[in-house]
């Protein structure tokens, strides 16, 4: 038995020595992207389709123009499962970079890994991205400069849902009376945006219903059955994974008709839709880029990268599904900062501290997106020190049985009244902590 | 060989009565404590201290917490994440609320604020034992998790019920560094150990085993089942507690009463019958077990098998193994191992001759 412990001890020490001595292996020349992936556990199906695009993305960067450039991009995985503390342990793993390439920014897709890495990154100076979630209040990086709740964060995702409601109904005015039922998933997710429903509500005057939904969610019929009862006009669905299939079947079954569900930001993948069946057929959801694989990044992704055996999905009739676009807007989007910090910092690999002024003045106009084949897939978005959200616009997409279409133009969050609301987390959070947030003003 | 009690006399009783021994087993703890306080803050980097040495640490005295409970009192417990969670909040309310409350007395109040929900859910096993008691318990589990997710206040208003942790301020000095967290974590962790090493030793030890091996044989020579019970479950809540401040405070630094759910305390169950049941060792062992070695796959799957799997089957892969050594270990030696590490003692004991 001391044989085995000592066969133990000595697989640590040579593990440990080894990836010590393959670090210092130098790969010059090259920057690197530690992808935090999740590709086992209950939320597989967003990880693998995420994590595809944005491999499949910075794959298509290498291949076509041999990186950005000159500049190669490297990447390797470390699998979390969406569990905070491997999360954490990965990050603190890959942080350092690989083989001398130094990380470019960490992108873990959950919020648990987000919050808990949170001060860590701004510690490290590495850029953390939260895409389409994450902390509200880090919008305002006067206070949070390292954190980037990019294109769309919680509270601009319920405004913006309020205010296509208040289009349909023929104007916000028209909002007054109206019933709106929100039913959320029973996480810090699923209740964050609690306060900011209940301000619109005051606000305009309609009636709010909150339901909530124990994880993970399936079991439904008496939340549908208080929806039926209050003769709701419309129903805000904030589901996560199973929830939103069974929502939408549960709503056919007490009778709610399907196109008055408005599916949130984690309820709008084909993986929510499509195991309804029938019963999601007329379902509206919000999404920040449609699918579809008519943009000309998605068709160059397919040329040089899928048809050359070298994509990332297991499944390739995922290839432009509402995850997989996201990691690609994903990729777009980190990409671009590093572009824009070596226009600033030189052409060559740059520590997360300058890829941060990267992402700090992303610009994305109609040219520059037509530019990268992505006009249309992704919004027009300006970030600056005092906005590391950019965007916080939606567009609402339907799903007709088979796919989603859309059917709206960019629809815009309140993003003025926001604000305040957002600065008064921030501000209370870097009282807690006992930061002084920068003036922004004097910031390049 | 070089180990043993041959030529070891004591000459006193309180000689008799020391926790080791033997002058090696003293000379290898002090060459331990050298090496955690002097050596490891100097040549450890941000990975082994945050990613391995914090959560190691803070599991090893979770692990502590369920084996007084579980391991010396035999009472079975689902509960220890609650607990842990209990500690967490706890401490961050009082933090919170009073203003110039030392970081040290925050955790220890924390602890306190547990050991009294620790009673509380401690109440059914005057009548329940086995299974039966491990269904209240999970109660407890089930019920803390609702009430921290339930009412804001807990978090002090986050709608989404996630704290974070305060500064870490320790007499005036600044423990936030992960070498810092590092060091913080072993003062505390420590302390509990030595306490919780000696306790076992005491009387209340003792009763403990003895309601453990046979509780009418235990009341029927006169020990007050009731006290022993309860303070058990104290005792163990106040660790678990303790462990899950550290667990908020200087491990993750932010945490939602999610992170303590029933899979956490099932690890930490795994950690105390991987390690051994009854032994204070074994809470060391079994935490390093269940950190370490998924680590240790994980880098080596990706230095050397990264490529020829892709990502999502090589993660499974590691799971197999993981689940297939945890197997073998437990055949080899059902009482864990620490149970592994006497018997390779009596072993050496005898060498060179056959055992």
């Amino acid at each position: 038995m001391k044989n085995h412990l000592h066969t133990l001890k000595g697989a640590v020490v040579l593990a440990l020595g080894l990836a010590a001595v393959s670090a210092t292996a130098q790969a010059a020349g090259e920057q690197y992207f530690p992808l935090q992936s999740y590709r086992v556990g209950p939320y597989a199906a967003g990880g693998t389709g995420f994590f595809g695009g944005f491999i499949d993305y910075l794959q298509y960067v290498n291949t076509k123009e041999g990186g950005v450039n000159g500049v190669k991009l490297s990447w390797s995985e470390c699998e979390t499962e969406y569990v905070v503390e491997k999360g954490v342990e990965c990050y603190e793993r890959l942080k350092k970079g690989l083989n001398g390439a130094p990380a470019a920014a960490t992108n873990p897709l959950s919020v648990g890994i987000a919050y808990a890495t949170l001060e860590r990154s701004t510690a490290d100076k590495l850029p953390l991205i939260t895409i389409n979630h994450g902390r509200t209040d880090s919008t305002d990086g006067s206070v949070f400069p390292y954190v980037f709740p990019l294109q769309l964060n919680p509270y601009s995702e319920v405004s913006a849902i309020i205010n296509y409601i208040g289009q349909k109904s023929g104007g916000l005015a028209k909002l007054k009376g109206k019933k709106i039922a929100v039913l959320y998933h029973g996480s810090p997710y699923g209740k964050e945006t609690n306060p900011i429903l209940e301000l619109l509500s005051k606000k305009y005057g309609f009636q709010l219903v909150s339901l909530e939904v124990p994880h993970p969610g399936n079991e439904q019929q008496s939340q549908w059955l208080t929806i039926r009862q209050q003769k709701t006009d419309w129903v805000i669905l904030r589901g996560w994974g199973v929830m939103n299939p069974v929502a939408l079947k549960t709503a056919q079954k007490t009778g709610y008709p399907a196109d008055h569900i408005i599916g949130n930001i984690w309820s709008n993948s084909e993986e929510d839709a499509a195991p309804a069946g029938a019963a999601a057929k007329g379902f509206i959801s919000i999404t920040t880029h449609p699918s579809g694989t008519q943009f000309p990044v998605l068709q160059g992704i397919k040329k040089t990268v899928l048809d050359a055996g070298k994509g990332n999905l297991a499944d390739a009739k995922r290839f432009g599904t509402v995850y997989y676009n996201l990691g690609v807007v994903n990729g777009i989007l980190n990409v671009e900062a590093v572009r824009l910090a070596q226009a600033k910092f030189g052409k060559k690999p740059l520590t997360g501290e300058q890829v941060r002024w990267g992402f700090e003045h992303l610009r994305f106009d109609d040219k520059r997106l037509k530019e990268v084949g992505a006009l249309g897939l992704l919004q027009p978005l300006q970030l600056s020190c005092t906005d590391h959200e950019g965007g916080g616009a939606v567009r609402f997409q339907q799903w007709d049985g088979q796919q989603w279409k859309v059917i709206s133009p960019w629809v815009q969050a309140d993003r003025k009244l926001l604000r305040p609301i957002i600065e008064d987390s921030s501000h209370k959070y870097a009282k807690e902590k006992g930061i002084t947030p920068r003036d922004c003003s004097k910031e390049s | 060989m070089f180990y043993q009690e041959s030529g070891q006399f004591s000459t006193r009783y309180r000689q008799d009565g020391r926790a080791l021994r033997l002058w090696q087993q003293r000379a290898a703890l002090w060459a331990l404590l050298a090496l955690a306080f002097g050596l490891l803050p100097l040549i450890g980097n941000d990975y082994w201290f945050s990613a391995i040495l914090i959560p190691f640490l803070v599991l090893s005295l979770a692990g502590l917490g369920l084996n007084v409970l579980t391991g010396y009192a035999g009472q079975l417990s689902l509960g220890s994440a609650a607990f842990m969670a209990v500690g967490a909040f706890a401490s961050y309310n009082l933090q919170l609320r009073l203003p110039g409350l030392p970081l040290l007395l925050s955790f220890v109040a924390g602890g306190v604020v547990a050991a009294a929900v620790g009673v509380v859910f401690g109440l059914p096993s005057l009548r329940i034992k086995g299974f039966y008691l491990l269904v209240a318990t999970l109660a407890a589990q089930f019920f803390v998790e609702w009430l921290l997710t339930k009412f804001a206040w807990f978090s002090n208003g986050n709608e989404s019920g996630v704290i974070s942790a305060p500064p870490l301020l320790v007499a005036g000095h600044d423990f936030g560094s992960p070498a810092g967290r590092y060091l913080l974590t072993l003062i505390v962790v420590l302390p509990l150990f030595v306490l919780t090493a000696n306790l076992v030793r005491s009387s209340l030890g003792r009763n403990w085993m003895a309601v453990r091996d046979m509780d009418t044989a235990a009341a029927v020579i006169g020990i007050p089942i009731l006290r022993t019970k309860l303070l058990a479950f104290a005792i163990s809540s106040f660790i678990l507690g303790v462990a899950g401040s550290l667990w908020a405070f200087t491990y993750l630094g932010t945490v939602e009463p999610h992170g303590f759910d029933l899979s956490r305390s099932f690890q930490v169950l795994f950690i105390i019958i991987l390690g051994g049941m009854g032994s204070i060792l074994g809470n060391f062992l079994g935490a390093a077990f269940i950190v370490l070695l998924p680590i240790v796959l994980s880098i080596l799957s990706s230095t050397y098998l990264s490529g020829l799997l892709p990502a999502g089957q090589l993660e499974n892969l590691q799971k197999i193994i993981f689940g297939v050594l945890i197997i073998l270990f437990l055949i080899k030696e059902p009482e864990g191992l620490a149970r592994l590490w006497q018997s390779w003692r009596a072993r050496t004991r005898l060498w060179p001759l056959r055992f």
